[in-house]
């Protein structure tokens, strides 16, 4: 074994690092605050033009081959950049047009959709979402029962998603239709791209319990998809996102960004006094912060080790240790805003004010955390993964 | 950055778990615990044979050479099969701290026997005051002509009462800090003076009271420099905090395996328990502390291996790994329902070690303190 990068891996990471920390000049007030302000007005006008430019530096897909704009680059230097760029909280990639539908196209798209929309993702000019979920089909995904009916070359489809992140600035959308209703569940579903502004589409915000817009609910009423953004063949679609869950699930940046949250409490602890003590004289304090950071190294460990067998391919072998990555990973976030609530007392509550800890941070942080325990996957559901994949349990749902 | 095992270490591993399973039954780890040693001379003879006592001992003193990260997958094997005896005493309290501080004379002296399986060592570190900070070290060592004179009393030492050396830390100089004026000494065990009694503990694993009175040791037995002695303590601490993580992976994991097998076989209401969901999440929990542990105590494992500066995360993996494994084992006796809690099963050997281990070099409260002031509060 060996868990040192080499001395040009080291060397990208500085690379990264320094034009964080340049890009971070430009963040508006308020930037890091809370974990929705990216998809806020100001919020999204900043991260599109971060993503630019990391896009004008060739950094943005690099794992991909370099005729859709990567640059070939190993696993192990996409963990450096996500764990760099995490930890300076610069806005987050595109999780949806990089993390996600960009692999399911190199993995199975035409070679007409690769040319079609990797580029503009690698260029940081088109923006995705998911339309998976709908209001009676989310842990049960396969339940779903928006249709796309064939006329001609054409799927006209009719219903409604949700959950859908960032829909209101997103420029596509990939989703799930149901072509086959007289299949049942996973048969008889089809996977394809819409432009969101084609006619029939409407997006709704649907507001977290803190009033922030990050999840949207969107409306498809005679929509019409021309087949050649079908991914895969009619009624195969459940194939393909089984590819793209794939990519979603390695958690460094999750553990990098909780790391500096930790840092930054520290901080805070150090100069705040009560009873003429700092926060960080108290053994309360301490152990607190410290039993966190001792989660974030045993989650920091277990994402390397999920990176690592995603670099040599092993992706349905680490299956379970990426859903054990993801739901340690959003727990542990979950108990981070709590400490971090706890500790400051009555404060712990007070949103962005004069009287705010840290503008009012963690108690933000609080109301946005359980919805992470959700999204991509429920805690329930990696916890099925987990026990049936890594344990060989049987299957009784 | 590579986070495969080599060739070498899969077959070392391979070749530890046939032999552990084979030689070392759990109806021999129940007739040690009741022994008055806690070893089989006889598993100790063949462990000696395979070169696992010199297996980081350097070649020039009769071991095999291999990294610390090597002795580490042996020690989650043993672990996972719950060895006992004075390997882990001998080699990561006695060995390691010879390596790092000793004289040429010393390594001569002390590593061929340790290697062959000759000598029986361990470290007699903490006292009655329980703690591992300098602080704890009061045991007077004095200065009288050629000799040293040792007075006091050190607890919890384990495996002591069949140790043939000890390597004892010594409160050499008072009014300093406290990391300054202790002194280690390698102690006969036999001296004239010593007095050892075997401390009924959890684990049964044989720690010790040692009483030293007037106890004479010569001043070439200083280990390292005189009142210098607490850095070398700690990086003995730093090794043996990560074998002992090592030891409740290994342990941690066995936990596992044997409540999914028993969950596959238990059949409740018609149907195997392990189709319950319930019981499947508890499982799942498991893993998850169990994986996140592994990869957190390699990693650490390979830095301490490597000589790099790890605190935190020593501190870190031990904390982790001492919640881990009681939650694990915890976790295992529920899923085993009744038969669980008896003593006739096995898990309750891992039940009880995982409390044992928690305790040793610093339960979690203790890690946490070490973490918190590695982030400079």
């Amino acid at each position: 074994m060996d868990f040192e990068f080499t001395p040009e891996q080291e060397a990208l990471g500085k690379e990264f690092e320094e034009y964080a920390v340049e890009l971070m000049k430009d963040a508006p007030a308020g930037w890091g605050t809370s974990l929705e302000f990216q998809y806020s007005e100001v919020g999204w006008e900043f991260t599109r033009k971060t993503q630019k430019k990391l896009a004008e530096k060739g950094w943005l897909v690099r794992p991909w081959p370099k005729e859709y704009g990567g640059a070939d680059a190993p696993i192990v230097e996409q963990l450096i950049y996500n764990q760099v760029m995490a930890y300076h909280r610069v806005p987050s990639a595109d999780a949806f047009g990089i993390g996600m539908i960009g692999p399911t196209l190199l993995a199975a798209g035409s070679e007409e959709q690769k040319k079609e929309h990797l580029p503009p993702i690698a260029r940081a000019e088109r923006y995705w979402c998911q339309g998976w979920s709908e209001p009676n089909a989310g842990s049960d995904l396969a339940s779903l029962v928006t249709r796309g009916v064939r006329v001609e070359d054409e799927y006209v489809v009719n219903g409604q998603k949700t959950w859908t992140t960032n829909g209101h600035n997103a420029d596509w959308c990939f989703m799930l239709v149901r072509t086959n209703p007289e299949e049942k569940r996973s048969r008889g579903l089809t996977y394809l791209l819409v432009d969101m502004k084609t006619p029939g589409v409407t997006v709704r915000p649907l507001l977290g319990m803190n009033g922030e817009h990050f999840f949207n609910e969107v409306y498809f009423d005679d929509v019409h998809v021309p087949v050649k953004n079908r991914v895969g063949e009619e009624n195969q679609g459940w194939a393909i996102t089984r590819a793209t869950m794939n990519f979603e699930r390695s958690g460094i940046g999750g553990m990098s960004g909780a790391k500096r949250a930790i840092e930054d409490l520290v901080a805070e602890c150090k100069t705040v006094k009560w009873d003429n003590k700092t926060l960080a004289d108290s053994q309360f304090v301490r152990h607190r912060l410290a039993q966190l950071l001792i989660e974030i190294e045993a989650g920091t460990a277990l994402a390397f080790r999920v990176a690592w067998s995603q670099e040599k391919g092993d992706f349905l072998q680490s299956a379970h240790l990426a859903s054990a990555s993801k739901v340690f990973g959003t727990e542990l976030n979950q108990r981070i805003a709590n400490v971090a609530c706890q500790i400051f007392g009555l404060y712990g509550q007070v949103a962005k004010s004069r009287w705010a800890v840290m503008d009012g941070r963690w108690q933000g942080d609080y109301q946005f955390v359980p919805g992470t325990n959700i999204y991509a996957g429920s805690s329930e559901i990696q916890r099925n993964i987990i026990s049936t994949a890594g344990l060989g349990m049987p299957r009784t749902w | 950055m590579n986070l495969d095992f080599t060739e070498e270490q899969e077959m070392l591993r391979t070749s530890a778990r046939d032999f552990l399973s084979t030689e070392c039954p759990k109806t021999l780890v129940r007739e040690l615990e009741e022994s008055e040693e806690g070893y089989s001379a006889d598993l100790w003879k063949k462990m000696a044979d395979l070169g696992w006592m010199g297996l980081v001992i350097p070649d020039d003193f009769g071991g095999m050479g291999m990294e610390f990260f090597d002795l580490v997958i042996l020690l989650e094997e043993m672990g996972r099969n719950i060895l006992p005896g004075p390997f882990f005493t001998t080699v990561v309290l006695g060995a390691l701290p010879i390596m790092d501080a000793g004289t040429e004379e010393q390594k001569k002296e002390y590593l061929p026997k340790i290697a062959e399986g000759d000598a029986l060592f361990t470290m007699a570190l903490t006292e009655p005051s329980a703690t591992y900070e300098p602080s704890g070290v009061e045991l007077k060592a004095t200065a009288q002509g050629d000799d040293f004179v040792l007075n006091g009393t050190k607890l919890f030492v384990e495996m002591a009462h069949v140790a043939d050396y000890m390597i004892v830390a010594a409160r050499s100089k008072e009014g300093g800090a406290a990391e300054d004026g202790v002194t280690l000494f390698v102690v006969d065990a036999k001296s004239p003076g010593i007095k050892c009694e075997v401390m009924p503990t959890i684990g049964a694993d044989k720690l010790c009271e040692v009483v030293f009175n007037n106890v004479s040791v010569p001043r070439a037995n200083v280990l390292g420099e005189v009142d210098k002695g607490w850095p070398v303590v700690e990086r003995a601490l730093q090794h043996a905090t990560m074998a002992k993580c090592a030891e409740m992976l290994g342990g941690a994991e066995a936990s596992l395996d044997m409540t999914a097998d028993y969950a596959k076989e238990r059949v409740l209401y018609g149907r195997p328990i392990a189709s319950f969901q319930v019981l499947q999440h508890y499982m799942a929990n498991m893993l998850i502390n169990l994986e996140t542990a592994r990869n957190l105590i390699y990693e650490t494992a390979w830095m301490v291996s490597a000589g790099m500066p790890s605190k935190q995360l020593v501190a870190a993996a031990k904390g982790w790994i001492n919640e881990g494994y009681k939650f694990i084992t915890e976790r295992a006796v529920q899923i085993h329902g009744a038969i669980g809690t008896t003593r006739d099963h096995d898990i309750g050997l891992y039940y009880r070690r995982a409390l044992a281990s928690d305790l040793a070099f610093g339960n979690t409260d203790y890690q946490r303190e070490l973490v918190a002031r590695e982030l400079g509060m």
